[in-house]
């Protein structure tokens, strides 16, 4: 892991750099620390960052860029050399970085030198049979000029890596030698490390404008060459999703669509009316010994793992209700609606269950916000407490509580596990809450896991459907957030 | 003349009239459904804690049968020199008649009597015991040609029938075992030949394949799911507390600001199962990072995390009161070193709670490390350095359980349930810590 051992490099002389510079800011006062511009520390502090900073940045920009760069010039020669098209230079591609990234493991481990390598012969060697007893499977046969380009990878990034390793050490030199002389007793070394420190802390904040622009970006570059491989007319408006390996799948979002928003709705059905109730009960009726007794209990509800509901929708509800609704004369009703354990009703009142204290939670700040003088008239005009609540409470929390319901919503049109576990695989439009359904997150998954070739429509779909569930669950949450901010400003 | 109240009252103020009454019973009726809203909240908590225990608690016991076996020379080493190569080369098939002769002759020494051949008698062991008996030989030639006392994993169907979980009816259509096979567990119960002890391998060992849910345990996806707190917690804690103190302390009110915190608030509600698409096209499409490694997981999990600990940073970086800082700065500290010398210190604990909360929550979550791999194949071997911890294949806990839970031996549920117990006592602790920390440290001001 040389690179590794690199960061450890500039670590070791970032250290070294604090103590020289240091020492060096001491001695220019000749020992008298009060004649320094800044505490003593501020001067280290500057030698090390500056020899640090810039060598880590440019690492970090090297190996990003540097795949990029060698993949363009080695995929730009193969497709001159062949003169084919540009989508068979890309899966070739995918060939030469399997054979190159193949070649690697195998020095690695000793199985292979790099003079053998050099002078190695596709047709003469079995390079597939060795590369596959070292656990990596080609697809085909290893071509020569696939050899010749992954040689060629190899060579780049050997190179590459090697002239990194210089830069970032010679960078690191550099911006040792130039702080260290420029530490002297005058030198606003304070200043200057506050500026740096402050550039860090805005750093930290844009990542998260980074984390968004990489959700939008890498799942939009993915969606558009889904839509170059298949119409985006049958994807949103078609009605049928059948992915096959035959090239003629059907791949439409609406049936998915259909089954996450029944199994929301059920989720909601399940969790509003039992969360609201708490609510109310907790911030208007309780006393305060009941409220420290159910709040945190509620709370472990909403701590609880979705895998764990998802074990309980697959294991325990879905058998119940196949016991209730369904096995004929043997089940508790002698119906047969119900055949398998994944229905629409098991994921539905699971996720239900894990929404309670959700929405509860959100619908008691709603109401501990009334404020208490709207209470105290209506008490005082003699209304009863549940004519107070339902009639002064309510309604002017009710735009609150609507945005915590459209944020339940939302949570629940993202749900994963409980969906995987307990909704079941077929898409289909159907009523029938016995049924088994399949939903977006759902689809995701099995299109994303296994053996997943990104040149397949059925695959890239998955990115198409993770950017709608974005822009869906996005647009709840802005629209939600938006309601309750206009609403708690009513009151401040 | 009558009053409104004589109207109501029928003229006495002790009367409740009609109208009163029903009032009275809507509100005893809308406190009811209050209290059976908590109630059924209550219950469906209790009933999934129970269901966890009463299911999983089986994982932590396992059975075993202990069995005296003759390790013949003729069959374990032909040429009778110990030569550690030539004994490699027997492989656990030369193994399985020494367990069936071994069992054979038990049996008859005990003198019960049952029509099962030596092979199905040696069903009712686990299919890991030639490969256990093997790795002994391995480690110990020196013992060839003597009789060894071993203790072997049962079969899941043995351990479920003295778990309760498998009886004489429901084995009907179950290949796996006889009802005579039963018998014969029985009987070797009774000579104490067959106990039930505590199962340490399942919270140490790896993951076992389809054939061996007996032998299958936690430890190694422990391990992976620790890999990734760490990578969350070396990422997430400074770009988070660093991220906060800018938004809190230095950022100007403008329109970049207010994105970022757009932009954050949003972060914390995208489905995570988004994060997972995007490690997979970034960390692993374009950066080529290795699939399944706990470093891509822990750098998914940062980026999910992140939204939650800034949000809690923030909480308790305005909680400390503007008076130290009017202070610090009075006394002539830098606006820098005021934050970093007087007000994060003050907001430690409060960030340190947020932190842990973070990370338990990205200890509990499957859903973005199915889409990077971290599912579908038996963890085998613990790593054995800090690096293969990060970037060899591995599973995290979560996973694992899911993983379990696919598998079509039912006997894998028990083990689910356990390792949901496992999981469970992770969270529950780091809350604990994070509440002990909270009730120590916090002032309030």
């Amino acid at each position: 892991m040389p690179t590794f051992w690199l960061v450890a490099c500039l670590f070791l002389m970032s250290a070294a750099g604090f103590v020289l510079g240091r020492y060096r800011a001491v001695l220019s006062a000749g020992g008298e620390v009060r004649k320094l511009h800044s505490l003593p520390s501020y001067y280290g502090y500057n030698v090390a960052l500056s020899t640090l900073l810039p060598a880590l940045a440019a690492l970090a920009l090297w190996s990003i860029l540097q795949p990029l760069v060698i993949d363009a010039r080695v995929s730009g020669k193969i497709s001159t050399d062949l003169n084919s098209d540009n989508t068979s230079a890309e899966l070739m591609m995918s060939d030469v970085q399997r054979v190159s990234e193949g070649l690697n493991i195998a020095v690695a481990r000793n199985e292979m030198t790099n003079e053998e390598i050099r002078v190695m012969d596709a047709d003469a060697v079995d390079l597939r049979g060795r590369l596959a007893d070292l656990g990596i499977a080609l697809g085909s046969e290893v071509r020569p000029e696939i050899l010749t380009a992954a040689r060629q990878h190899r060579d780049m990034t050997h190179s590459g890596r090697l002239m990194m390793t210089i830069v970032v050490v010679l960078l690191a030199i550099v911006g040792f030698a130039r702080s260290y002389g420029l530490t002297d007793k005058d030198f606003r070394a304070r200043n200057v490390v506050e500026r740096c420190v402050f550039a860090l802390l805005a750093l930290a904040a844009s990542l998260a404008i980074l984390t968004t622009v990489g959700i939008v970006f890498s799942m939009l570059f993915e969606t558009i060459s889904f839509f170059g491989l298949h119409s985006w007319k049958d994807f949103f408006l078609g009605t049928t999703w059948a992915p096959n390996f035959r090239g003629d799948s059907e791949l439409s979002i609406l049936p998915l669509l259909w089954g996450t928003i029944y199994i929301s709705l059920i989720a909601l059905l399940v969790a509003v009316p039992i969360g609201l109730y708490a609510a109310i009960y907790l911030s208007e009726y309780a006393s305060s010994s009941t409220r420290s007794f159910a709040k945190p209990l509620l709370e472990i509800l909403a701590g609880i793992p979705t895998i764990v509901y998802g074990l309980f929708a697959l294991l325990t509800v879905g058998p119940m209700l196949v016991r209730i609704f369904g096995r004929g004369t043997e089940g508790l009703l002698g119906l047969t609606w119900m055949t398998g354990a994944t229905s629409v009703l098991t994921a539905g009142l699971v996720m239900g269950i894990m929404l309670i204290p959700f929405v509860s939670s959100l619908s008691d700040d709603i109401i501990n916000a009334v404020p208490q003088s709207m209470r105290d008239a209506s008490l005082g005009l003699g209304a009863t407490k549940s004519e107070t609540v339902r009639q002064v409470v309510i309604p002017a929390a009710l735009p609150g509580i609507v945005g915590a319901v459209l944020l339940a919503a939302s949570r629940a049109i993202g749900e994963t596990m409980i969906v995987v576990m307990g909704a079941g695989a077929i898409a289909k439009f159907s009523t029938n809450p016995l049924e088994s359904m399949t939903t977006i997150t759902t689809r995701i998954v099995s299109q994303l896991t296994g053996d997943t070739d990104f040149a397949s429509p059925e695959t890239l779909v998955a990115f198409a459907l993770g950017l709608s569930l974005f822009v869906l669950t996005l647009g709840l949450n802005i629209l939600a957030l938006a309601i309750v901010r206009t609403y708690r400003e009513q009151y401040d | 003349m009558k009053t409104s109240l004589d109207r109501h009252s029928g003229g006495s103020l002790l009367l409740q009239s009609t109208r009163t009454k029903r009032r009275n019973a809507a509100e005893t009726r809308f406190k009811l459904y209050g209290i059976a809203a908590i109630a059924i909240s209550l219950l469906m908590l209790m009933v999934l804690l129970t269901t966890i225990i009463s299911k999983g608690l089986g994982a932590y016991q396992q059975t075993f049968i202990t069995l005296q076996v003759e390790l013949l020379e003729k069959k374990l080493d032909k040429k009778g020199n110990r030569n550690l190569t030539d004994i490699k080369k027997v492989s656990t098939f030369g193994y399985a008649p020494l367990i069936k002769a071994s069992i054979t002759d038990t049996v008859e020494e005990l003198g019960v009597v049952t029509g099962l051949k030596a092979k199905q008698m040696a069903g009712i062991l686990s299919k890991g015991a030639a490969a256990q008996l093997r790795d002994y030989v391995i480690a110990n030639p020196g013992r060839i040609g003597d009789t060894v006392q071993f203790r072997f994993l049962a079969s899941s169907r043995v351990d479920g029938y003295l778990k309760g979980r498998v009886s004489r009816s429901s084995i009907e259509n179950d290949k796996n075992i006889t009802p005579e096979q039963l018998d014969l567990v029985d009987s070797l119960i009774d000579a104490g030949l067959i106990e039930k002890t505590f199962n340490i391998d399942f919270i140490v060992g790896a993951d076992a394949s389809d054939q061996r849910p007996e032998a299958a345990g936690m430890g190694v996806s422990i391990l992976g799911s620790l890999s990734m707190v760490l990578v969350v917690l070396a990422l997430a804690l400074p770009i988070g507390v660093g991220a906060s103190i800018y938004l809190e302390e230095f950022a100007p009110k403008n329109w970049v600001t207010d994105v970022i915190e757009v932009n954050i608030s949003n972060l914390a509600a995208v489905p995570s199962i988004v994060f997972g698409i995007l490690g997979l096209a970034v960390f692993i499409n374009y950066m080529h990072l290795p699939m399944s490694a706990p470093l891509v997981g822990g750098l998914v999990l940062t980026l999910m995390t992140l939204p939650t600990i800034i949000i809690s940073t923030r909480a308790a970086l305005s909680a400390v009161p503007p008076s130290i800082r009017d202070a610090a700065l009075g006394v002539g500290a830098s606006p820098m070193q005021t934050v970093f010398h007087h007000v994060l210190p003050l907001a430690a604990p409060g960030i340190l709670t947020g932190t842990i909360i973070g990370l338990a929550q990205a200890l509990g979550e499957t859903a973005p490390l199915l889409l990077i791999g971290m599912v579908g194949f038996v963890a085998s071997n613990a790593p054995d350095s800090i690096a293969s911890g990060l970037l060899s294949p591995n599973s995290a806990m979560p996973a694992q359980i899911y993983e379990w839970a696919k598998r079509a031996d039912p006997a894998f549920y028990e083990r689910a349930w356990g390792g949901i117990i496992l999981l469970l006592l992770f969270l529950v602790s780091m809350n604990l810590v994070a509440v002990i920390l909270r009730r120590r440290f916090e002032r309030r001001w």
